[in-house]
């Protein structure tokens, strides 16, 4: 009896491994497809409450899950919302959980060991937030300061790197999520705030005198954001990145770029107001997943 | 799923590999962060547990005095902090105290962190003496009052001596909570060990082995608190008394 309790365990343990990851199958035979959004990434994924989302990368995955939907000619597709956070959005794709995630993840090489992700739609510069009147412009005044950035971003080891190469000296402070790092700009405990541009633009404009901040400095990382999904799933990346592809080419995108950037958006009826980069441009002018190490080497 | 050890000998900037995994001439590998960070959890836990003792054992004594004004601060006290969420408090010693007492703005987070983690664990401590001293026969308070010890003193040799005795391995247990609780610093930017996990996790993408070398120093932290407890509890341990041999 305990042998083969033995040997069942192993099976199932070795099932479990044996995985297939062929997303579109999965998508076909239940008829439901999990998308990984996120809380509050400025306007690129955020909630509206009430288990609803919304965001330019929202946006985008529902155009591509309707393209899915048209190519496996189911009649209904359900999509469940995942919420997901920096620490739990890579292991909830790769375990099957979250089927694509459309969040605000950097493509960087390391990731690519873990996951796929599709073509760039969005181009990121980290930059630094700062109150009006601190008269801040750009790093190097940063010195014996107090910086701001979130727990468990990339902008951490950014910020470390900075710090070695140019030898400048300043305490950092860690807020737990984007908003915890913005209230400690807010309430004076930080002096700058450093994180992606638009992360920062969204929460600016979310505060209660929005005129108060700026975002100055130079640009301090250029990095390509994209959707996330299973690596070693060549059918569905290639589903993914063709509807992607088609909404570039047929400026849907630029479209929807305007209307999540450039427009007053729910709830508050706040515009972001962050103007197409040229960076963002070129992606979308030439489609690729490369990741943030070659756009370091330019 | 392929285990990567060796990721604890990377340097924390560039990410080569470091021979011999401590980092010479101010680099840092993820081992000297993880034990930075270890060292960080001890610091906070420690001191706060200190103040927890020592507040907690004052407003518990409180609560068993005659006098009402006094029992009714201690209980006041208590039920304070027991009612509000660890996480909660913390959020208030940090952002919401120092709008109002702006002097508290001056405070580092860490030591806004001991007092927060301190008050909170003082409150279950104050429970524990309280229910240690009410333990004992009246006879004993009387006794010592008879024979013309003030009140003071009659807790300083009479009753203390006996209900600490008593309540050591609640004590032991609040320590070892102590331990534990003290990961939510993590959320006021306390580089400690949750933070660790959380930023070391992110940048290396090995997650797993970041959780478990983390687990494991919690861990060792937290039972050898218990141990030293278990120590001083057999050293002072009284022939006849309760819990004597």
């Amino acid at each position: 009896m305990k042998k083969s309790l033995l040997v069942l365990a192993t099976l199932a343990a070795f099932a479990a491994h044996a995985q297939t990851t062929d997303t579109l199958k999965k998508i076909k035979d239940s008829g439901a497809v999990t998308m990984g959004v996120r809380e509050s990434s400025g306007a690129l994924s955020y909630t509206l409450g009430d288990g609803k989302y919304a965001g330019f990368h929202v946006e985008v995955c529902t155009r591509v899950l309707a393209d899915v939907q048209k190519q496996l000619g189911l009649a209904k597709l359900d999509i469940k919302y995942q919420p997901v956070t920096s620490q739990n959005r890579i292991p909830l794709v790769q375990n099957g959980t979250v089927d694509i995630e459309c969040g605000s993840t950097t493509n960087n090489a390391t990731r690519q060991k873990d996951v796929s992700f599709a073509v760039t739609t969005y181009v990121e510069e980290v930059r630094i937030a700062v109150k009006a009147n601190s008269g801040i412009t750009s790093i190097a005044q940063l010195k014996d300061r107090n910086v701001a950035t979130t727990t468990g971003t990339t902008s951490v080891q950014l910020l470390r790197k900075h710090e070695r190469a140019a030898g400048i000296d300043f305490k950092e402070v860690f807020g737990k999520d984007h908003a915890d790092s913005f209230l400690l700009l807010e309430s004076g405990r930080a002096d700058a705030f450093v994180m992606d541009g638009q992360i920062l633009a969204g929460n600016i404009a979310k505060a209660k005198n929005p005129a108060d901040f700026k975002i100055v400095g130079e640009v301090l990382s250029v990095e390509p954001i994209a959707i996330m999904i299973r690596k070693d799933d060549p059918a569905f990346k290639k589903a993914v990145d063709d509807s992607i592809v088609a909404m570039m080419k047929s400026g849907d995108i630029a479209k929807m770029y305007d209307k999540w950037f450039m427009q007053p958006i729910a709830p508050s009826n706040t515009k972001v107001g962050l103007p197409l980069s040229d960076a963002t441009k070129a992606a979308w002018a030439s489609p690729n997943d490369k990741p943030v190490e070659e756009y370091a080497k330019k | 799923m392929a285990w990567d050890w060796q990721v604890f000998c990377k340097e924390t900037t560039s990410g080569d590999q470091v021979a011999g995994c401590f980092g010479k001439g101010g680099d840092i590998t993820y081992l000297d962060w993880i034990l930075s960070a270890w060292g960080w959890t001890m610091s906070v836990a420690l001191l706060a547990l200190v103040v927890a003792m020592v507040f907690g054992s004052i407003v518990g004594i409180l609560r068993t005095t005659p006098d009402k004004r006094l029992v009714l601060f201690g209980n006041a006290w208590t039920e304070l902090f027991r009612n509000i969420p660890l996480l909660v408090q913390i959020f208030l010693w940090y952002h919401v105290l120092p709008a109002i007492f702006p002097v508290l703005r001056g405070f580092p987070s860490f030591v806004l962190v001991v007092f927060a983690l301190g008050f909170f664990t003082s409150a279950r401590i104050s429970e524990q003496v309280r229910a240690g001293i009410q333990s004992l026969p009246g006879g004993q308070r009387y006794a010592g009052l008879a024979m013309g010890l003030t009140l003071p003193q009659t807790y300083r040799y009479v009753l203390l001596p006996m209900a600490f005795r008593i309540v050591i391995p609640p004590l032991t247990s609040e320590s070892m909570n102590i331990i534990k609780n003290s990961s939510v610093a993590f959320a006021v930017s306390i580089a400690e060990l949750t933070m660790f996990a959380m930023q070391a996790g992110e940048e290396t993408s090995r997650n797993i082995e970041m959780y478990l070398a983390v687990t494991a120093l919690y861990f060792v932290s937290a039972f050898t608190i218990n141990r030293i407890m278990l120590f001083v509890e057999g050293r002072v341990r009284v022939p006849g008394m309760i819990g004597g041999k």
